[in-house]
């Protein structure tokens, strides 16, 4: 499936996968994280059971200390 | 637009600043000295001699709580401002209280876990609201890499890699650039809305 991911396109295995596993295939190991999918944030509980899904936009922001 | 114009605007307007600290204090003051009507803004720690190389305090405020000594640099600038301090630490349970009826909110704490709570509950339960978060300002130099961009209705500014930590610490410049960063995406929205 294609969707976007952080405004570029990324095209993956199968039709859906969850944010969990996004995570693991994009070796995104950071701590802290905000996922939004189409724009509605995805809790950390939710993170083994939101699906992505063809087209979906994808945004994971990775935070930093400082300020 | 003239600036009686923006004026005009921006004295019937309300923004959230969470956190007094590099961006918070440095944000709140340009939002002042522009005339923003209302500045609500929370903070529970007290000013430290270690604060006063990028953060807006004085040295005769060290160990006064930063909501009061913030108060009075504002005040010393615009006495027109409303300010309305809260000496409190920010929680997923009282944010939406405490920024209830602000038309935009900026986040300025200085732990990703902070930015990462606060993000969560504005987009739960005051999704409507704007944020404009600080993201990656620790050290010098690199000008070029500090930017801002918007995800719907959050707005990241920063360079977005600099972590701070003992050999990048966060200094006056890059901090100022980023906390004003803010305050001009702020002005931004707000002037814009107004079109």
């Amino acid at each position: 499936m294609k969707i976007l991911l952080n405004n570029n396109p990324e095209v993956l295995t199968g039709d859906a996968m969850t944010v969990s596993e996004l995570l693991r295939h994009k070796n995104f190991t950071f701590k802290m994280l905000v996922i939004k999918i189409n724009g509605t944030l995805v809790k950390k509980s939710e993170y083994d059971t939101a699906i992505i899904r063809e087209a979906d936009d994808v945004h994971v922001l990775h935070l930093i200390s400082g300020g | 637009m003239t600036t009686d114009q923006i004026s005009e605007i921006l004295k019937n307007r309300k923004v959230g600043i969470a956190g007094c600290g590099g961006l918070g204090s440095n944000c709140a003051v340009a939002l002042a000295r522009v005339g923003m009507g209302t500045l609500i803004v929370a903070d529970f720690d007290v000013v430290s001699t270690g604060n006063l190389n990028r953060q807006y305090y004085f040295l005769d405020q060290v160990g006064m709580k930063k909501t009061q000594a913030l108060r009075d640099n504002i005040l010393r600038i615009n006495r027109q401002v409303e300010v309305v301090m809260h000496d409190i630490r920010l929680t997923r349970e009282n944010i939406p209280s405490i920024f209830n009826g602000c038309d935009i909110i900026v986040e300025a704490f200085d732990l990703a876990e902070q930015k990462e709570m606060i993000i969560e509950t504005i987009l739960t339960e005051m999704p409507s609201v704007p944020l404009v978060i600080g993201l990656g300002m620790a050290g010098w130099g690199m000008n070029d890499a500090i930017h801002c961009r918007r995800s719907d209705n959050l707005y990241i500014c920063g360079d977005e890699i600099s972590e701070i930590s003992r050999e990048l610490p966060p200094i006056a410049p890059r901090v100022g650039m980023v906390a004003n960063m803010q305050a001009n995406v702020v002005l931004e929205v707000l002037l814009n809305s107004e079109k």
